[in-house]
């Protein structure tokens, strides 16, 4: 069905920067400005996935040019739902941000620059042309390597440089891929290469262009062995923006993967493997990093690397049930990743650092935050029944049923290291004693700020456990959500006959 | 039923709330809520021993088959009764043992929080969760060990527990996953009824293997035993109630309910008593050298635990009966002397027992407690625990070819456990009182009421065992066996050779406490075989993975720009290579090829020498000049083939690019080579690769039918709809209009990146 406004979450992020540039050095604007646009969008994000829930699978042509020749615009539940999680992260890290970012970066375009990335997000989930995502990812990266330099810290801008070369290069691939996908099917529009691609008979020319777009997003979604850029950059910048990173920046490759190899290039055996090694790898790798770090941002950062392992072994083995399970995981990585990185900015605040070694004494100075935080904590352990637990029942039972063994053994592995890494944190940030540290002169530490901003930095993190606790509690939702998705993705019919049913109702 | 195992949650959940009212007086209040499950459990008494079974549904999770559904049982039953029954007396024994604790909020929520889950365990119908309460009994136990966080053994031994039992728990959860999708349910019932199904399908050996890792980390089997001393870092109302009496038992539980529909096949009996046997045997003997109460009560638990892992495997009638019986033995008298242990701890602030002695004068109740609970431990008549080691000596007697053997080893574990017990219960009360214990007092009632119920208990149920027979007893027989033999519990069967045996490990045991008297030395020498022990080689197996970890994440994650560069070109290079030749016959179809112009042909050449220059020239400005003639041949390129707006676009971008590289470059320090000549030798070859790849690869996809009907329609509509003359300005700003604006937009944020790059300069203090 054809819907104009469902390009809204694209135009109103565009609409806020902008506003948000004619307040260029007034920051208190821009802080109220922020909070209310990111509430309307949240309520724009909450509209659109009842409206996709309800009606199906919604389109909007470019110019009113029909498909496949314009641009098109799809809202299936995929998108939809990734637009209201883009939504609800994205106000989570607006308002942490008015409380614990410093006027110096709010002088010099944060707040456009993180509308900016976010409209990048939203139109990355709802386009429904490979050329035009790849526009939505130029958006991605530059919007995110200026919040990563915004301040011009020497570690910022040496992780901004690892971060934007293997991101760039990521883009160069894709956009090598579009190109010779585009001469193999004149088309970029995606349901029409659905179609297109099916029809070549030169098999192996497809399963060549397939691994291009592997590698492409399988940079962007911090796989191994691509992944580095993700350990060297997210503990530079200000906890808000890794917040933002962490949260959504390797989903939107996770997303785009799921996207093009369940519509555009379905994995033939060898892909699949593929996929299944280079998910336990990438879990692998992940765990392993993870365990060795002290910083707890580079803990994150590894964590973030072990769990999309997680959501790549559940497209690897490519069943409806296993899809279930990486778009469950990717529903709860979401919320949870992000106020994990709001969680690291909120001990900063209140010590100083985030070297778990010299932490301690949470547990006994603020029981309050302790048991907050001890939410995302432990639902990405994925405790039952918190939310990181469901997700992992159906990858198991997925790999179980294709004969993956040794899959079920990585994924036990990853969970465990998860299990200990988290728990080891917890003992020496939150049981062990605290130490005396010396106070720095250039953290604004948590007493000194205003209550106001106090709570502008504790709500986001309350918002945000409490969606985990549902997402864990009421599981069956998220599951009929995941299932809905799930059988979208194999079955892509309905998401084609949206796009190119439409072609004799617009001009 | 709901209510009645959720309660425990939303207590613990109030708790933060209360926290005011309970660390005053209001904490009294909170053994009530497990008395009254307690009444509540048992209020079904009657009709388990009439055989009903009650089953309780509330749907859930049912898009994954995962319900609420609890069933009530006899097994079930004993073990929500020692859990709401010895939850109440620890609850009340808390109480004064934490008095004024800062935490003792905290306490209480975590206790209530493991009952809950706990009950929840041991009702489950639906494996899925029943794994979901495992999983939070561990971690309401790390958070119970760790409790005392200020000392780092605490939070060491916690860490070690849940990593242990966490492990085991996940290898559980695959077991219960591949057991429900192997029975097509994960419902117990429903699983029970098509038993044979699972037990000859393919996956059974797993599904049994990850049980048992499961359930062996859980109850603490060799080799898994280790996390459970540790563990003792926990206050003792936490090391009775969940390290003794309960959780523990979790995997005795799950074995036990697992027995009708697993059990009965060699892989079965065989894994289960050698590791039963093993677990009792080396656990007991570890536990007579030991000096600190409550490291014999460790070991000796140890012990126990394997004694009915034993047992079960042992799989007759008479040993599941054995089981179930000595299950209640052993929480009874337990439960009771670790409570005392924790008096004596609580009074004297010691637990050697070679300090301790004559407490008795100072604190009589509990000695006799203590006496009771080392009687029944004993299997002295007529308490109890005599009828429980009955039970056990007759099941391994009549075990067919390995009798004599099993029956050994059970004796030889019942004499050390005996002599454990003594030393744990009747040593510190008896002799002469230590000058410096003589101001030592009774407790506040509620700390030594509870033991004394316990003990009294384990005397009552030995001198009557009809009060039980009936109405727990049976039903759990009932539920192990899966069928309703009539047993009969007695005290006395006569003068036989069981009789002959209960006697002989009596005076043996009671020799040994004559002769044995632990001491440091002993203690000491013991400490040797540590070297051996499954703790030595499990960390040692820890720092190897950790420096496995440091190997890997070191190879990968370097710190080199160049080498993540060059490792995800590899990758692609290696992937594209293999496909291309796997699955593309490479052929050039020269007749559909243009013929090649001089023009091109010196335009390439140019390109060519352009590229040596530019890789080997030892100034920049050189390979910059160079990159730019490519850059120059490309339009040229562009231009042969009729896209002149497109060489004019590239035509400025490289100007732009050049002069903007000669600005910067003015600025660098004098060319240096940093690297060496392999690796660039090693690069050039990659580039080589990766190039030809691409090249072949857009060869290829030029050699396919060419699909225009995009660019036909462009070309149609172009100006009849769009009004535009110029086909690929319609393109730009009407086609892909979007695109278009998207890409300005691009250009802004990068403005305003570089302006924030080179204007904001963030003060020392503003850096953070």
């Amino acid at each position: 069905m054809n819907n104009p406004y469902i390009i809204l979450p694209v135009i109103f992020q565009l609409f806020t920067a902008v506003l948000l540039l004619f307040f260029w050095f007034r920051v208190n604007a821009q802080r109220l400005i922020t909070i209310i646009c990111s509430l309307v969008s949240l309520g724009i994000a909450i509209w659109l996935l009842k409206e996709v829930y309800q009606n199906g699978i919604l389109t909007m042509q470019a110019g009113g040019w029909k498909a496949p020749f314009g641009i098109t615009f799809v809202a299936d539940v995929f998108s939809a739902t990734m637009v209201l999680l883009t939504a609800i992260a994205g106000m989570a890290v607006a308002v942490f941000s008015t409380g614990s970012i410093r006027n110096a970066r709010l002088k010099f375009g944060y707040f456009p620059i993180l509308n900016f990335l976010l409209m990048g997000l939203n139109g990355a989930f709802l386009t429904g042309d490979i050329f035009n995502l790849y526009v939505w990812f130029e958006i991605i990266i530059i919007a995110s390597f200026v919040l990563i330099t915004i301040g011009g810290e020497k570690a910022q801008i040496e992780g901004a440089i690892k971060y934007v070369t293997m991101n760039l290069l990521a883009s160069a691939i894709f956009l090598t891929a579009i190109a010779i996908l585009y001469g193999l099917a004149g088309s970029l529009n995606m349901a029409d290469l659905s179609e297109q691609v099916a029809q070549i008979e030169n098999r192996g020319l497809v399963n060549v262009v397939a691994i291009l777009f592997l590698v492409g997003f399988g940079i962007k979604s911090a796989i191994f062995p691509l992944y580095f850029w993700l350990p060297a950059s997210y503990h530079t910048p200000p906890p808000a923006i890794s917040a933002i990173f962490g949260g959504l920046l390797t989903k939107v490759g996770v997303y785009a993967l799921l996207r093009i190899f369940t519509l555009i290039f379905v994995p033939d055996a060898f892909l699949s493997n593929l996929l299944i090694v280079l998910a336990a790898m990438t879990i692998l790798s992940g765990g392993l990093g993870a365990i060795l770090q002290v910083n707890m941002r580079k803990i994150f950062s590894y964590l973030i690397v072990c769990h999309i392992g997680f959501m790549i072994a559940g497209l690897g083995i490519y069943t409806e049930l296993a899809l279930v399970g990486a778009i469950f995981y990717l529903i709860h990585d979401i919320i949870v990743k992000t106020n994990l990185f709001l969680i690291s900015g909120l001990i900063f605040k209140l010590k100083g650092t985030l070297n778990i070694e010299k932490l301690g004494g949470i547990y006994k100075k603020y029981p309050k935050f302790s048991l907050l935080m001890a939410i995302p904590l432990f639902s990405l352990v994925g405790i039952p029944p918190l939310s990181g637990f469901w997700a992992k029942l159906f990858l198991i039972q997925g790999s179980y049923l294709e004969g993956q063994y040794t899959l079920i053994g990585f994924i036990l592995l990853g969970s465990f290291l998860t299990l200990w890494v988290i728990a080891k944190l917890w003992s020496e940030v939150f049981w062990k004693d605290a130490k005396d540290l010396p106070k720095k002169i250039n953290v604004k530490y948590f007493k000194e700020l205003k209550p106001l901003k106090q709570w502008a930095m504790v709500i986001p993190i309350v918002l945000l456990a409490a969606t985990s606790l549902y997402i864990g509690l009421a599981a069956e939702h998220i599951i009929l959500l995941s299932k809905q998705i799930a059988a979208e993705l194999i079955n892509p019919s309905a998401y084609i006959e949206a796009v190119l049913g439409s072609k004799t109702t617009t001009p | 039923m709901i209510i009645a195992i959720l309660s425990g949650f939303i207590a613990a959940a109030l708790i933060p709330l209360l926290s005011k009212i309970i660390k005053g007086k209001g904490s009294i209040l909170l053994p009530f809520l497990p008395l009254s499950l307690f009444v509540y459990f048992a209020s079904y008494l009657p009709k388990i021993g009439k055989g009903e079974k009650l089953n309780f549904v509330y749907e859930w999770v049912p898009s994954f088959g995962i319900n609420l559904s609890f069933h009530l049982d006899g097994l079930s039953m004993l073990f929500a009764l020692l859990i709401t029954g010895i939850g109440t007396l620890v609850f009340f024994y808390t109480y004064s043992y934490l008095k004024g604790h800062v935490y003792l909020d905290r306490f209480y929520g975590y206790l209530s929080m493991f009952m809950a889950s706990m009950l929840g365990l041991v009702l489950s119908d639906n494996i899925i969760t029943l794994f979901i309460f495992w999983e939070l009994t561990s971690i309401s136990s790390f958070f119970l060990i760790g409790f005392n966080n200020d000392d780092p053994k605490s939070r060491k031994s916690a860490l070690l527990a849940l990593s242990i039992t966490g492990m085991g728990g996940l290898f559980l959860l695959a077991g219960m996953l591949l057991l429900g999708t192997a029975g097509g349910s994960y419902s117990f019932q429903e699983l029970l009824a098509n038993g044979s199904l699972i037990q000859e399908h393919a996956s059974y050996g797993w599904i049994i293997l990850l049980v048992f890792l499961g359930a062996f980390t859980k109850s603490a089997q060799f080799p898994f035993h280790f996390w459970l001393p540790g563990a003792m870092k926990a206050p003792t109302p936490v090391s009775t109630y969940l390290h003794s009496a309960t959780m523990v038992k979790a995997g005795i539980y799950i074995l036990a309910r697992f027995t009708p529909l697993l059990g009965g096949t060699t892989e079965w009996n065989t894994t289960l008593i050698i590791v039963g046997a093993v677990t009792m045997v080396y656990a007991a003997i570890h536990s007579i050298f030991r000096m600190d109460m409550k490291s014999i009560l460790a070991y000796s638990t140890i012990s126990a635990l394997g004694i009915l892992v034993f047992l079960i495997g042992l799989g007759t009638e008479e040993s599941l009966l054995a089981a179930g019986v000595f299950i209640l033995v052993h929480a009874l008298y337990k439960a009771t002397l670790f409570l005392i242990t924790g008096i004596v701890d609580h009074e004297t602030s010691t637990r050697d027992v070679t300090v301790l002695g004559g407490l008795r004068k100072v604190m009589m109740p509990v000695a006799i407690a203590a006496g009771l609970a080392a009687l029944s431990n004993a299997g002295a008549p007529p308490f109890f625990g005599f009828i429980g080691k009955d039970l056990i000596y007759e099941a391994t007697l009549h075990f067919g070819d390995w009798a004599y053997l099993l029956t050994g080893a059970a004796i030889l574990t019942n004499i050390c456990l005996l002599f454990a017990g003594l030393l744990a219960g009747y040593k510190p009360f008896v002799g002469n009182l230590p000058a410096e214990f003589s101001k030592v007092h009774l407790p506040h009632p509620t700390m030594w009421v509870p033991p004394l119920i316990l003990a009294a208990l384990g005397l009552i149920f030995g001198l009557f065992p009809v009060l039980i027979e009936k109405n727990l007893i049976q039903p759990v027989f009932s539920s192990l066996t899966n069928n309703d033999t009539v047993i009969h519990l007695k005290l006395w069967h006569g003068f036989n050779v069981v009789l002959g045996l209960s006697m002989l490990t009596l005076t043996l045991g009671v020799l040994l406490y004559w002769k044995l008297k632990p001491s440091e030395a002993l203690f000491g020498k013991t400490l040797k075989f540590e070297l051996f022990s499954p703790q030595t080689i499990a960390l040692l197996f820890g720092r190897l993975f950790s420096g496995f970890a440091k190997f890997w994440t070191g190879f990968f994650q370097n710190g080199y720009l160049r080498n993540y560069v060059i490792t995800i070109l590899g990758f692609l290079t290696i992937l594209l290579g293999y496909r291309l030749y796997q699955g593309v016959n490479f052929y050039v179809d020269t007749a559909k090829l243009t013929e090649l112009t001089i023009y091109e042909v010196i335009v390439v050449l140019i390109m060519i020498v352009s590229i040596i220059f530019t890789v080997f020239s030892r100034s920049r400005l050189v390979a910059v000049a160079s990159l730019g003639v490519i850059g120059y041949s490309i339009c040229l390129i562009f231009l042969f083939y009729s896209a002149p707006d497109l060489a004019m676009t590239q035509f400025s971008i490289d100007t732009l690019t050049v002069i903007l590289f000669v600005l910067v470059i003015y600025n660098l320090p004098k060319y240096k080579t940093f690297s060496k000549r392999r690796i660039r030798v090693r690069d050039g070859i990659l580039s080589l690769f990766f190039g030809t790849l691409i090249a072949i690869l857009t060869l290829e996809v030029l050699a396919e039918p060419l699909n225009r009907e995009t660019s036909i329609f462009y070309a149609e509509s172009a100006y009849i709809l769009a009004k535009g003359k110029n086909v690929v300005n319609v393109i730009l700003v009407d086609f892909r209009g979007l695109d278009t604006i998207v890409e300005i937009t691009v250009l802004v944020i990068a403005a305003i990146g570089v302006f924030s790059l080179l204007k904001l300069r963030l003060k020392s203090i503003e850096k953070e």
